[in-house]
């Protein structure tokens, strides 16, 4: 795995996270029969309207509604999946995997282990996630550390659209079961996508977002941006590299490591609860394979290990953002 | 294996052998697992060999078959070799999964059969997902899932049926009642007397048939694989019938009485009522049952002794086949975890 930039100046266009998405599900259709869609409400994409248009575009064979039932969607999925199509379904929350867990756990991410491979399961399990909303606690839950750290199953939280983009063609093309996170309160952001239709982001190769020479911040989804814009706050007093790692697991060590190399420095930003969480993973690798390039103990920077509150104060109270940042990276300068 | 005729009697006679081929495998399980041959857990479905042909007598190779934790009569019913079958439960590398599986997880797509599944229920949702598939692709096959009476308690089977009526998917519920969940009578689970009658809050067709009955089973659900092809939808079929072992092998049973498993096994057996048929009508004759028998007695010794004389498989496998495309973390950890000395006597 090598350090890629995800975006490329050439042949790219500007759009939102939610658009990337779209983009991605569109061009993934076009070229294979096999891709359907389906989840509550999809033929409508009235879930933040991710899947808008699809309908219209490819009709109710391959974009369909399903009755409210996660472990019917995804334990149908798997066995769909194993018998030759690419689903890709919609799970709305990722608070609510909750009731379809059994599926995920035991049946996407062991089928084909326990099988003995005999069995390939090519699904996409869509899902949101984050705070920020005013949701309360069970619509605002970041679980993408739950999921990676279940055997047998791919996790992906991009941070850009050019990252999102990517990311779910390349998703949808794995053979393996991939749990694909959005962060809904990045939405709207824009940047730079590639339109060639041959774009995909590798799973499991991180993107080195700003180069610096001091201290580096592994960023995922909404505190990618918050950390760049410390990253700027900061110029002239220290050179802040901001990674966003895209995909949870498999993880690219490789590219922590030689930043950690150079900077000598970690903070690790991600809106997951604190304990036992992806900031640990990322902080255990590095200490495992890197401990002697440290110069100051690795800061992470998460949720304190609360559900989301409702109101919007106490919300901003448990939430992570950029000041928390900024104070972690000048505790480790 | 292939659909079985029952108007043809030969392949009367077909079925039988099969249902004596699964009586013999599970008996040859039982007393090897008791001599301490097959590790793990086991549990076995003798007196259910009617539900299992009669209803994958019903399918071509390639309808698909998802089943439970009590697969191996459906598993054989289907196709599966009984060597290789026999090489997984003893964990061997010649068997179905590498001997990743075991008894409870065995599958082999080649045959359409998609995999045990001892998480009570979670056969269900699989099954209605290679419907999915099905009806995408206007196939000309259709998909089979077996669960107990036990399962019918479970959220998520519920939650299978009602997208499957509602989709209209090409999809068979057979329903095992064996009247024992676990170690719980029937009548302690459920309310209701026939679970057949569920069918009706789906809107979709239920029949409840003698499990005890080969050809009983095998018209019930051939009559719903032709509702499911014609685009119809799934079909509720209950078949009661009755387990002689205990929920698994080991199980004291306390929750029934030796006599009311003996009244089964001499008044209501599957192989026994179906050999006293196929003389009667003459399509067998007592040297051709003897001789049936002891085909199938000599086809498990040697499964008993290819499964005894195979290789134990490598232990490499043990970390293949997690992903189709490799996570480098699997490697990583290996070899973290091999290393003798501690990470930083390097330095």
């Amino acid at each position: 795995m090598s350090r890629t930039q995800s975006t490329n100046e050439n042949g790219t266009e500007t759009m939102s996270v939610r658009e990337a998405i779209r983009e991605g599900l569109r061009e993934e259709m076009q070229a294979d029969e096999m891709v359907m869609l389906y989840g509550q409400d999809e033929e409508s994409g009235e879930s933040f309207e991710v899947t808008d248009g699809l309908y219209e575009e490819f009709g109710q064979r391959r974009v369909r509604n399903t009755p409210i039932s996660e472990a019917a969607q995804v334990g149908g999925a798997v066995g769909a999946a194993a018998t030759g199509l690419r689903p890709v379904v919609e799970v709305s929350f990722s608070d609510f995997i909750g009731v379809c867990f059994d599926q995920l756990m035991n049946q996407a991410g062991k089928t084909r282990y326990m099988f003995g491979g005999e069995s390939r399961v090519p699904v996409v399990m869509r899902a949101t996630e984050g705070g920020g909303k005013s949701a309360a606690a069970q619509h605002s839950g970041t679980v993408h550390t739950l999921v990676a750290h279940l055997p047998g199953l791919k996790v992906v939280a991009p941070g850009t659209p050019a990252a999102s983009k990517g990311l779910i063609k390349a998703s949808i093309r794995s053979d393996d079961p991939v749990m694909f996170f959005e962060n809904k309160t990045i939405y709207n952001e824009r940047g730079p996508v590639p339109t060639d239709e041959s774009y995909t982001v590798p799973l499991g190769e991180a993107s080195v977002e700003r180069v610096g020479e001091d201290v580096t911040v592994v960023a995922t989804q909404r505190l990618l941006g918050e950390a760049l814009s410390v990253a700027d706050g900061l110029a002239g007093e220290a050179s802040v590299e901001v990674i966003d790692p895209r995909t949870i697991y498999p993880l690219d060590t490789e590219t922590i490591l030689e930043s950690v190399e150079k900077t000598g420095a970690l903070v690790i930003a991600d809106e997951s609860p604190m304990s036992y969480g992806f900031h640990a993973e990322v902080m255990a690798r590095v200490v495992e394979d890197g401990f002697f390039t440290l110069d100051a103990p690795p800061q992470r920077v998460g949720v304190p290990d609360t559900p989301i509150p409702f109101a919007p104060d106490l919300e901003g109270e448990v939430l992570p953002d950029a000041p928390d940042v900024e104070r972690a990276v000048k505790r480790v300068l | 294996m292939a659909q079985i005729d029952f108007n043809e009697p030969r392949e009367r006679t077909e079925a039988l052998r099969r249902m004596m081929l699964i009586r013999e495998f599970e008996d040859a399980v039982g007393d090897r697992f008791a001599d301490g041959e097959i590790p793990g857990f086991v549990h076995l479905s003798q007196g259910q060999e009617g539900v299992a042909v009669g209803a994958v007598g019903a399918l071509t190779e390639d309808d698909y078959v998802t089943s439970t934790h009590r697969a191996h009569g459906h598993s054989l019913a289907k196709g599966l070799d009984p060597d290789r079958l026999l090489a997984e439960l003893y964990g061997k590398e010649t068997g179905y999964c590498d001997g990743k599986g075991g008894s409870m997880h065995v599958a082999s797509l080649e045959v359409g059969m998609l995999g045990a599944q001892p998480i009570v229920g979670a056969s269900v949702p699989l099954g209605t997902g290679a419907a999915i598939t099905a009806q995408y692709t206007d196939a000309d096959w259709m998909s089979l899932t077996f669960l107990g009476d036990g399962a019918v308690a479970e959220g998520q089977v519920h939650e299978a049926f009602n997208l499957a009526a509602t989709w209209e998917l090409p999809v068979v519920f057979v329903i095992e009642n064996n009247l024992y969940s676990e170690g719980m009578p029937f009548d302690d689970q459920h309310n209701i007397e026939d679970l057949a009658d569920m069918a009706a809050s789906y809107g979709v067709p239920g029949e409840t048939v003698d499990g005890q009955d080969v050809e009983t089973v095998n018209a019930a659900v051939s009559q719903a694989r032709e509702r499911a092809l014609d685009g119809e939808g799934p079909t509720l079929v209950e078949a009661k019938t009755y387990r002689y072992r205990g929920h698994f092998e080991g199980d004291q049973e306390p929750y029934r009485t030796a006599e009311e498993v003996d009244e089964w096994r001499t008044e209501r057996d599957p192989i026994d009522n179906y050999v006293d048929e196929l003389l009667e009508t003459g399509v067998l004759t007592e040297d051709d049952v003897a001789d049936l028998e002891r085909s199938v007695e000599s086809e498990l010794a040697d499964a008993v002794e290819f499964a005894r004389e195979s290789e134990t498989a490598s232990k490499d496998v043990a970390f293949d086949d997690v992903f189709v495309e490799p996570a480098p973390e699997i490697a990583a950890h290996r070899e973290r975890v091999a290393r003798r000395e501690p990470n930083w006597s390097v330095y």
